[in-house]
């Protein structure tokens, strides 16, 4: 009675489980890089391992991989507009 | 004599139109966070000496716990979908109350953390931080409560919402089924039989004529193991959507306030 969904894709659990295992890994991972000392280099490292992180989750768990790909041209959009306004901040920071 | 009638019913939905209409609402999401994370990095920035002895203070086990925990959470989230995809919901059940309870536990730890921090006279406005703490600090930790509180609230939101969601996949859905004019016509002076005992009660029994405008017919819907209201998968999938952002900034949150000494 109700028309058919569109056939979805389904993830096996598998898959969220090795993701989930990785995730803990790269958590492992950072708290490891913080206490050595790298210094400037350390708050790159844990925002490119979060980044990392929040890559996985948001492709595998959040599903960005097998959705559209209007969905990454928004997410993109978003996070350019972040960025803008990260620089824009910083510029005005450093300069002032 | 029985006329049987047939007529279809139409249910629409919109899988990505509802999925558009999630990313929508978590993007203004991301830009509140975005906002304050904005501030923490111009503070940061300024007073990165205040902000590495500051984070002295923070529980580095206590928040790798919670990240494991919240990880954990996003995971079963992914999997109660996974499961009421499949059209399991007994095991999606089991996960979605796991994630809830997940997100509980990491509130209970957050109270610990905070309430371990207040004992001890860190809180915006105390004596000890307005007295013995230099500035940066006391931005650090006017950051820290409002950054990890106000992911606190949309983790309480988030059980809101999931224990909602644990209401909605398991209730028996009901439906009422309207037959247009046009198609009314078409049972002109046939009968609708009310309740179960109508054949033997005469009452019951409505005859439809040219006065009939509309006829609604209310079907009751029973839940069994694999069939049920196929248009709750999209509603857990775009709850999911909410939980994993909500675990997205925690895992900004951890490194950036726990692990910077």
């Amino acid at each position: 009675m109700a028309h058919q969904e569109p056939e979805q894709h389904i993830v096996s659990y598998g898959t969220y489980v090795l993701v989930w295992l990785g995730l803990l890994v790269l958590t492992g991972l950072t708290v490891a890089v913080a206490g050595t000392d790298l210094g400037n280099f350390s708050v790159w490292m844990a925002i490119l391992i979060a980044g990392i992180k929040s890559l996985l989750v948001l492709f595998i768990f959040m599903h960005i991989r097998y959705e559209s790909q209007l969905f990454t041209v928004m997410i993109l959009i978003v996070l350019f507009a972040l960025v803008i306004f990260i620089s824009l901040t910083f510029f005005d920071v450093s300069y002032r | 004599m029985t006329v049987t009638t047939e007529f279809a019913v139409e249910k629409h939905s919109d899988h990505t139109g509802a999925k558009i209409g999630m990313w929508l609402f978590l993007f203004t999401e991301l830009l509140l966070f975005g906002g304050v994370f904005i501030l923490y990095s111009v503070y940061r920035y300024k007073y990165a000496q205040d902000f590495h002895i500051a984070a002295f203070e923070l529980n580095k086990v206590m928040g790798a716990v919670n990240t494991i925990i919240l990880l954990t959470s996003s995971l079963t989230m992914a999997l109660s979908i996974g499961a009421l995809q499949r059209y399991n919901r007994k095991l999606a059940n089991i996960f979605l109350v796991s994630t809830i309870l997940l997100a509980v536990l990491f509130l209970v730890n957050k109270y610990f953390e905070w309430g371990a921090k207040i004992d001890h006279g860190i809180y915006p406005g105390s004596k000890l931080m307005e007295s013995s703490f230099n500035y940066g600090e006391n931005l650090f930790f006017g950051l820290y409560y409002s950054m990890t509180g106000l992911h606190g609230v949309h983790v309480i939101v988030g059980i809101v919402l999931l224990t909602v969601m644990l209401y909605i996949i398991n209730k028996e859905p009901g439906s009422v089924y309207v037959i247009e004019p046009k198609r009314a016509r078409e049972m002109e002076g046939s009968r609708i039989m009310l309740g179960k005992n109508a054949s033997t009660n005469p009452q019951d029994i409505a005859l439809i004529d040219d006065t009939v405008r509309r006829v609604e017919i209310s079907v009751r819907h029973y839940n069994t193991e694999k069939t049920f209201d196929r248009s709750n998968i999209i509603k857990l999938e775009n709850s999911g959507l909410y939980w994993h952002l909500v675990d997205i900034i925690w895992i900004f949150l951890f490194p950036l306030f726990y692990l910077i000494t």
